[in-house]
């Protein structure tokens, strides 16, 4: 080989390699340096009174989806509808009545986190917009 | 028990272990969450643009006529036009099946002898089917990914999630895609093991990646699906990377850190192993080339002049000599002088 400097198709190669760059670090231009920090979901009045949620904040920040899961199951299938924390509390397992009942205020509690994070659960299809459970 | 697999899977495990216990017990979350993401993105980015201009140095003279079909020849004979182009046409549509629908794994046929002897040809279109499917829910999984380093989310990214939920099974929803690609991993590594020629040419620059990729997705379904993380922190996490202004959430879980430090190896690892059959598929001369080898002359880049001497001339040269020692000659020296003359 005379010329190893050469490249061969040097054109398309190069091209090539401009578009794998650029998608690959289509966040970083995407996003422009515009810092995008977490969301503070905001508590109302009455949630705040309250002090304490069913479980610890952490617990339910990342574990929340899970918990209202086993309510459906557990209500749904076993008729089951009476929640009891660790320190004996007793709440009825219902996202309508029990959980936005202290949080109201879906817009800047739920939403906030969720539109974040890109999650739309389809528990709102049937819930909160439309008339309250009623609890028996 | 082998030494290639074991040893691949002892390391993949040992580097969970690394970020798990480096970010749960050491705090090092610093380490795990920005210096090291940072270093395996650089790699990796360099390491390609390297690795694929290295391939582009090296010359491809003459076509490689991998012969799928008729060659283009006489035009009474009817040539492949995709399966052996001799346009460019043609060629962007051989790439566009290779790279989109691997059509060189679809063709993958099974030989087998049996007594007789009689050998058997036989349509085997596993590996093709494993490959799609590992190929495309990494695909869609890596996609889907996206809502953590993009914010706003663009609405496409979310109607691929909305599609690769649409089981809509239990929440956070059955994502099809993230059990597709463990399923797909695992048929590639059992393929491995269980038929004896491959296991045979099979290393570990073979297993460790597949061992790696199955501990991507076995440890984000165990986040999504069962010990939860925050995802929120995860995403301010992504977000601080992305626009240079690193932060470290305290609520992300040591698992996360364990699936993030895989992506990174992956990433690092990626220029220097064979997943560089990602460059590599774009860079195969047996398929980014029209085979025009009968109607284009192709000339041997380093090709040097040569000096040349034809046997015209040296009987020119030695005519006489050649008479005399009795060896024959072409032309006479009468006729070859009465033609110098003419010439004159
Ligand atoms: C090669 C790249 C990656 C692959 C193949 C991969 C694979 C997976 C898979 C299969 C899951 C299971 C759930 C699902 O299907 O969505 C998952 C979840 C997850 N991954 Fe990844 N991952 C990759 C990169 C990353 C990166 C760079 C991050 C860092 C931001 C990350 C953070 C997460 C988180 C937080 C979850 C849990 C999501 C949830 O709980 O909804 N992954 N990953």
């Amino acid at each position: 080989m005379n010329n190893t400097r050469t490249f061969y198709d040097g054109g398309k190669v190069i091209t090539g390699l401009v578009i794998f760059v650029v998608l690959v670090t289509f966040p970083f231009w995407y996003n422009h340096g515009k810092a995008a920090p977490a969301p503070e979901p905001q508590l109302t009045e009455k949630a705040k009174a309250e002090k304490a949620c069913i479980r610890p904040k952490n617990e339910m920040k990342s574990a929340h989806m899970q918990i209202l899961n086993n309510w459906r199951n557990n209500v749904v299938r076993n008729a089951d509808r009476i929640h009891e924390t660790a320190d004996g509390k007793r709440f009825e397992m219902s996202l309508s009545n029990t959980c936005v009942d202290c949080h109201s205020n879906k817009a800047d509690f739920c939403d906030r986190c969720h539109n974040y994070v890109a999650v739309n659960p389809y528990c709102w299809n049937c819930h909160i917009d439309n008339p309250k459970e009623t609890s028996k | 028990m082998n030494v290639n697999y074991v040893a691949s899977l002892i390391t993949v495990v040992v580097l969970f272990l690394i970020a798990y216990v480096g970010t749960e017990a050491l705090g090092l979350t610093a380490l795990f969450g920005v210096v090291i993401p940072y270093l395996a993105l650089v790699v990796f980015l360099a390491g390609v643009v390297y690795r694929v201009l290295g391939w582009a140095r090296s010359p491809v003279p003459f076509r490689i006529p991998s012969t799928c079909g008729q060659q283009k020849s006489l035009p009474w004979i009817k040539p492949a036009t995709i399966d052996n182009p001799s346009t460019t046409g043609g060629v962007l549509v051989r790439m566009a099946l290779e790279i989109l629908f691997f059509r060189s794994l679809f063709r993958n046929t099974k030989t087998r002898l049996f007594d007789g002897p009689r050998i058997s040809y036989e349509w085997e279109k596993w590996l093709w089917l494993g490959a799609i499917v590992f190929h495309y829910s990494f695909l869609t999984v890596l996609i889907r990914h996206f809502r953590f380093f993009l914010e706003p989310v663009p609405v496409p990214f979310q109607w691929l999630e909305a599609l690769d939920g649409f089981l809509q099974v239990g929440v956070p929803g059955i994502m099809l895609s993230g059990f597709a690609l463990l399923a797909g991993v695992t048929f590639l590594f059992l393929r491995r093991i269980f038929i004896p020629q491959v296991r045979y040419i099979s290393l570990a620059s073979d297993y460790f990646p597949l061992f790696l990729i199955m501990g991507i997705a076995i440890s984000g379904i165990f986040m999504r699906y069962i010990t939860k993380t925050d995802v929120v922190g995860v995403k301010a996490l992504a977000m601080g990377l992305i626009t240079f202004q690193p932060v470290l959430p305290e609520t992300v879980s040591g698992v996360f850190y364990g699936h993030f430090f895989f992506v990174c190896i992956l990433l690092a690892y990626f220029p220097f192993s064979k997943l560089m059959h990602l460059g590599g598929i774009f860079m195969s001369p047996t398929r980014n080339l029209a085979n025009n080898n009968r109607e284009v002359h192709h000339v041997n880049p380093w090709n040097y002049p040569v000096k040349i001497h034809t046997y015209d001339k040296y009987e020119d040269e030695f005519r006489e000599k050649m008479i005399e020692a009795g060896l024959p000659v072409e032309k006479e020296p009468e006729a070859a002088s009465s033609e110098e003359e003419e010439k004159e």
